[in-house]
């Protein structure tokens, strides 16, 4: 068995631009503080790492279980909450990291058990809807647990010292390193899901996804392996959540938690495209640029309409949303596998 | 089969118990004040279900039909401000007339452009529906911001239905019994038509059994279109009553309703109208008396109320056949 297929669980992206495309930004992500050195563009580097995780986990359950979920950014905010409330209570170490983050994991995995099994059975517009509430109150938790989360202003708090810029190595400091542990473990945590949706229990999911009856029928426990989906995408996004915690060196509920977030994710999973996995690497990097640098070009573009009336304020800077809305809906309705699904009807 | 009884209970005996707990006069105040504000939400909550309860789409875009009327109310009461401030009961009427009878044209038209536009290609395929209605809740706030502007627009009452009247040594709010009218009013309207005219047999038809009523030669397209423009008018009905009722108005005002109104879809049941009213006066009521009792707890009063209705009836108060 080939190396590439070992590590692609032999699902190749199957598309000679896709896969050009992939090698592309991965290569441009393995060597971001090289090529791009700036602050800026390391965090953009970064928040793209964490997203793609983020957004194949949730991949794993909109694009292979065939459930819409809204609670995703709850075990994304129950992760980093764990690392951020570990460091503040324990101080800045690797221990404080390793138990908010395997807190915050256990928790998630809890969490989805518990709603999988009372609301997965029943139909799947229940689930969603079971899901949004749970969300909210998860939100209203964070910002009422005042003592422990720091409420409505969130935490700030140290990190390890390897990560932080006062920890040299050469020409170096901790950025390096702090940027590194989140592309090696954001790598490794794509290529695990990617194992899980090519291993037996993701054909499985798939078979529920297309037809739940003769899946039962077939003897599979679908609930189980729903509930099993449905804690290991939360297990994933916890680890993206501890990562982004790391990243920030903050957590409050606006970045973590908040309905912008979960908004986020589904238009980075549906335009890269559903039950593909590769096209969270695709959604999550044209959602972060999108949302980093097509405001500036959003802006040229409404001056240059000024004269004209309601036009100014469709292409106003902050109205970026609007059009990726509606990008978003002409992916569904037409292109229902996305870019990458496109990309693979070329050859 | 043997009438069940238990679920209409839940309501009186809620109101009941909650008597000893806080003062008569506290009560009066919290009860009239919950089950205003049940109105409202039954005036936001009733056109969503009766549009999943007759095509079996959960319109996540609901929200924003109910923004849609809010907005409407100020562009409709920004240039009457002259009859809002007289002090007149006539005027002050027509003013909250004409705002909702604009917001539930404007609503409905929307709504008939949303269900040509975005609904009709995705009936049965639930996935895709949520995806795509969610999509446009997305879009149609950022039009919102576009349109109307990112600030806050403040929205006053009119005069009269400001303030408050003495009721059995309680004060209470007058606009709360304006919005109870209303909202009671709907009901038995929405009641009346579904139970003794034609339209409203083949609506509960249609719920009960789709072909059944297709096979019989009637138009089922035609009934998803007035139900799906009459579902959204109400919503933006409930968006002026509650646009007038907060005094301000955003973009997100009906966006944030959405999770309180699936609470009150899932506690009456999916698709049953008089359900969502059930689940609705619950909601107002358990917020207002939770908040009373218990204010550390009343943000998640209702998810709380939800899962103890949920452990009882997995499928809600008064679930309908499907």
């Amino acid at each position: 068995m080939r190396l590439e297929a070992l590590l692609l669980s032999g699902d190749a992206p199957r598309s000679r631009v896709l896969s050009a495309l992939l090698a592309a930004i991965v290569l441009l992500l393995a060597l971001a503080p090289f090529v791009f050195p700036g602050t800026r563009s390391l965090a953009v580097a970064e928040r793209i790492c964490i997203f793609i995780v983020l957004a194949a986990s949730y991949d794993v359950l909109l694009g292979y279980t065939g459930v819409v979920s809204f609670a995703h950014t709850m075990f994304f905010g129950m992760g980093a909450y764990g690392v951020g409330i570990a460091l503040t209570r324990l101080g800045p170490g690797w221990g404080a990291v390793l138990i908010g983050a395997l807190g915050g994991m256990a928790l998630a995995v809890a969490v989805a058990v518990v709603i999988g099994l009372l609301s997965l059975r029943v139909r799947a517009i229940f689930f969603s809807m079971i899901t949004l509430a749970v969300a909210s109150f998860a939100l209203i938790l964070a910002t009422s647990l005042r003592d422990w989360t720091g409420g409505e202003d969130g935490l700030t708090f140290s990190v390890p010292y390897a990560l932080t810029p006062g920890f040299k190595i050469g020409a170096y400091n901790g950025h390096l390193v702090a940027y590194y542990l989140i592309f090696v473990v954001a790598a490794l945590l794509f290529l695990f899901l990617l194992r899980v949706v090519n291993s037996p229990m993701g054909r499985v999911l798939q078979a529920i996804r297309e037809n739940e009856f003769r899946a039962e029928a077939l003897g599979l426990r679908t609930l189980r392996y729903r509930t099993l989906a449905g804690a290991i995408a939360a297990a994933v996004a916890s680890v993206a959540g501890a990562l982004l915690a790391l990243q920030l060196r903050y957590v409050g509920p606006d970045a973590t938690l908040s309905f912008g977030i979960m908004v986020d994710i589904l238009l980075m999973v549906v335009i890269g495209g559903m039950g593909t996995l590769y096209g969270a690497i695709l959604g999550s990097a044209i959602m972060v640029m999108a949302q980093y640098y097509l405001q500036p070009a959003m802006g040229a573009l409404s001056g240059a309409v000024a004269g004209v009336p309601v036009l100014p304020a469709l292409f106003h800077p902050d109205r970026w949303l609007l059009w990726l809305g509606l990008l978003f809906i002409l992916i569904v309705y037409f292109f229902p596998a996305g870019i990458v699904g496109r990309l693979r009807a070329l050859r | 089969m043997k009438r069940d009884w238990a679920p209409h209970a839940v309501l009186p005996a809620l109101i009941l118990i909650a008597l000893p707990a806080m003062g008569a006069t506290n009560w009066l105040v919290l009860t009239v004040a919950g089950l205003a504000m049940g109105a409202m939400l039954f005036l936001m909550a009733a056109g969503l279900t009766l549009i999943f309860g007759l095509m079996d789409v959960l319109n996540f875009a609901h929200g924003a039909f109910i923004t849609l009327g809010a907005y409407v109310a100020v562009s409709v009461a920004a240039p009457l401000i002259g009859w809002s401030g007289a002090e007149s009961w006539g005027l002050n009427l027509a003013v909250f007339a004409l705002a909702i009878a604009v917001a539930a044209a404007v609503s409905g038209a929307v709504g008939w452009g949303f269900e040509r536009v975005i609904v009709r290609g995705v009936y049965g395929a639930p996935l895709r529906q949520i995806l795509v209605t969610m999509g446009g809740l997305i879009v149609a706030q950022q039009l919102f911001i576009a349109l109307w502007g990112a600030d806050a627009i403040p929205l006053l009452k009119p005069k009269m239905f400001s303030g408050s009247i003495e009721l059995g040594g309680a004060a209470i709010e007058k606009y709360r019994l304006l919005a109870l009218a209303l909202g009671l009013a709907v009901f038995a309207a929405l009641h009346l038509v579904l139970s003794r005219t034609r339209v409203g047999l083949l609506v509960r038809a249609g719920v009960e059994n789709r072909e059944m009523v297709e096979a019989l030669g009637y138009r089922i397209r035609r009934l998803f279109i007035g139900v799906f423009v009459v579902g959204t008018a109400l919503a933006g009905i409930g968006g002026v009553t509650w646009a007038f009722y907060q005094e301000l108005v955003t973009a997100q005002i009906g966006g944030d309703m959405t999770i309180l109104v699936f609470i009150i879809l899932i506690i009456g049941g999916l698709g049953s109208v008089g359900g969502s009213l059930v689940g609705a006066m619950l909601v107002g009521l358990t917020a207002n008396y939770v908040g009373f009792l218990a204010p550390t707890v009343s943000l998640g009063s209702n998810i709380l109320l939800m899962v103890l209705i949920l452990l009882w009836r997995p499928r809600g108060l008064f679930p309908v056949a499907h």
